[in-house]
């Protein structure tokens, strides 16, 4: 009954009432949103590579290495010759390796000079491949096969042409020899989608007319080119599988204490877990923000409540009179506070849930993260059971208040 | 012999604080079934008796007894309890928690006092017949509180207090905020409920009118000694 009447009470203060558990549902829906993204994010990136043992490149940062070669983040610092990639590749415990050449771009796109092997041996999301949606592979050495981004973002289709630019954001452009749309590869949900993938001969192809990083003013024509030795001098970095997990660690070693050139070479999973470390101080960062962001809407019912007492204090003599102990006004006001925090959390995760189904694409298509929709899990109601509890806490400090008043006042309201 | 409804010998009580009101009752009683009206303008105490009468303030010396429970033995949770299974409230006006429906505001008494629920057999039939008694529409008892008329108010005001008959009916001026016409009607209506129920009422008034219908008629300060100490 105290509860039913509580939960009325609170009806006929709609309106102010309705602003603190919408103010709640904000802040709540905020938090667990944060918390999504977060994990999403998480598993996005997590989810980025599977199936490579290892990431050679020159040495630098393992989390740079991971970010550069993986994510298209960031740039090389510098390059591995192909007579260390040589030497890699002829190592007993390698299984396959994939080269990896970046530096040049289209568009707002990184374009990637690697070999056909890439799309045998690149793995994302647990172990699925690459799969070409529409066209071919890379056959000729023109050839371009675009992530799904990038077709959607310029509206590309097999057969279009393409000029790549030299480095990144340039205005130089490798205009003599154009490219071929030859396939487009179906979303992953990787840095991938927003990649345009070139042989790594191509890559050599159209900088021979460059060198030192300078236009020569030279023109080669295609024909002369194709029939020049194109194996490339150096590559940015290069994906490796063992043949044995067992085998890892020795090649690892081997490989950073490659004495010809200085290499370094990660797992990638313990490079994210590098990158989680650092990414995380930022996580705690945001958290904390949207966890404050609940205080205040919490304490924003409390000034709501401290603010209905006087007007209240009829209603507190009544139940005095009635026989209600002060612990029963106390239980009261706490009471409702609880209803709204509770109503509050409840609207937050359907304010959660709602703006997921609408945002989903759109975060998918802008960051590349790939937010899941499933039912709220422990996590969640442990967030809303805190929220009730600090509910109950923050309303203890006016209901002591009205706790005294109704104590002071009994039932004659002297006003 | 019966013990009185209410007995008060040598109260006397100071109102914490600043202020200094006190209070002296040397000896005052009521008998179990009888009818008072005590006769007092405002600010001479009688907003303080009450307070004492019904529990929520309580006496630095002397006995306040009420149905022959006495109020300064008690713990203030047992206080609490005494009022709602004894005593039966009717204010001047703003009775009722306005949100709730009326036959919650009837019940709510009796959430404090089981005995007093006990007592009542079937609450709600007795609310229905309480309100039908006291002349209110039959729709009346799930209809907000505060879409009521006061005249409306005030009658709820009495099914509450009459709900499970406690044995003192305690009426702070409850006809000052009807016109002429209702009071006569008000009374007649409160007054045929108190004697079907068999308990006894305290009225307080300023208004001498209505002491005709009375047991007794008290002048508050025949009872009652106030003096003010400056602070």
């Amino acid at each position: 009954m105290i509860l039913r009447l509580a939960s009325q009470s609170l009806m006929a203060r709609a309106l102010t009432v309705g602003m603190t558990i919408l103010a709640i549902a904000l802040s709540v829906g905020l938090f667990l949103g944060v918390e999504k993204v977060r994990t999403g994010a998480r598993a996005s990136f997590a989810d980025t590579i599977s199936g490579t043992d290892l990431i050679v490149g020159a040495r630098s940062g393992s989390v740079q290495l991971l970010l550069y070669s993986v994510f298209r983040i960031g740039n090389a610092t510098n390059n591995v010759t192909w007579e260390s990639y040589q030497d890699i590749a002829a190592r007993p415990q390698v299984d396959w390796i994939v080269p990896i050449s970046l530096g040049d771009s289209h568009r707002q796109f990184r374009v990637m000079g690697t070999t056909p092997a890439f799309f045998d041996h690149y793995q994302y999301r647990g172990g699925r491949s690459l799969d070409i949606a529409e066209g071919h592979g890379l056959d000729d050495l023109y050839d371009a096969v675009i992530g799904a981004d990038v077709a959607a973002t310029l509206g590309y289709a097999v057969g279009d042409p393409i000029i790549v630019s030299h480095g990144l954001a340039s205005f130089t452009d490798h205009t003599d020899q154009p490219f071929r749309v030859a396939g487009i590869i179906a979303k992953t949900g990787t840095p991938v989608d927003r990649t345009v993938i070139v042989t790594l001969q191509a890559i050599e192809a159209i900088h021979v007319d460059w060198q030192n990083g300078g236009n020569t003013g030279r023109s080669t024509p295609v024909d002369v080119i194709r029939q020049m030795d194109l194996t490339p001098t150096a590559i940015t970095a290069a994906l490796v599988g063992v043949e044995s997990r067992l085998q890892i660690f020795g090649l690892q070693r081997w490989i950073n204490e490659y004495p010809e050139e200085p290499l370094l070479a990660v797992l990638p999973g313990v490079a994210l877990q590098e990158l989680w470390q650092i990414v995380g101080i930022a996580e705690t960062a945001l958290i904390g923000v949207s966890a404050l962001v609940v205080v205040t809407a919490l304490i924003g019912m409390m000034a709501m409540i401290f603010s209905s007492l006087n007007e209240r204090r009829r209603e507190m003599a009544i139940w005095r009179a009635m026989g209600a102990r002060p612990a029963t006004i106390l239980g009261l006001l706490v009471t409702e506070a609880v209803l709204m925090a509770a109503l509050g959390g409840a609207l937050g995760l359907i304010l959660l849930y709602v703006s997921l189904f609408v945002g989903q694409p759109w975060i998918d298509a802008a960051f590349g993260i790939w937010l899941p929709i499933a039912p709220p899990t422990l996590r969640e109601a442990w967030v809303l059971g805190i929220v009730m509890v600090a509910a109950a806490v923050v309303s203890l400090f006016p209901a002591i208040r009205a706790y005294r008043l109704s104590l002071a006042d009994g039932m004659m309201v002297r006003i | 012999m019966t013990v009185p409804a209410l007995a008060l010998t040598d109260v006397t009580f100071t109102w914490p604080g600043q202020g200094g009101f006190t209070l002296n009752c040397p000896a005052f009683q009521i008998a179990q079934g009888q009818s008072v009206l005590l006769l007092g303008a405002s600010g001479s105490g009688k907003s303080t008796l009450l307070s004492l009468v019904c529990g929520i303030a309580t006496a630095q010396s002397g006995q306040v007894m009420v149905d022959g429970n006495d109020l300064g033995a008690l713990r203030a949770g047992a206080r609490d309890r005494l009022r709602a299974e004894r005593i039966g409230v009717i204010f001047q006006q703003f009775n009722l928690l306005p949100y709730a429906r009326v036959i919650d505001n009837i019940l709510l008494p009796l959430r404090f006092a089981p005995g007093r629920r006990a007592r009542t057999g079937d609450p709600r039939a007795e609310a229905a017949r309480l309100c039908a008694a006291l002349g209110l529409p039959v729709d009346v008892l799930t209809t907000q509180a505060g879409r009521l008329s006061v005249g409306q108010q005030q009658r709820v005001a009495v099914a509450r207090a009459l709900i499970g008959a406690p044995a003192l009916i305690v009426a702070d001026e409850p006809t000052s905020a009807l016109d002429a016409a209702t009071q006569g009607n008000f009374l007649d209506l409160l007054f045929d409920q108190v004697t079907r129920a068999g308990s006894t009422l305290l009225m307080v008034s300023h208004d001498e009118r209505l002491g005709q219908r009375f047991d007794r008629v008290i002048r508050l300060e025949e009872i009652i000694k106030t003096q003010r100490t400056a602070a």
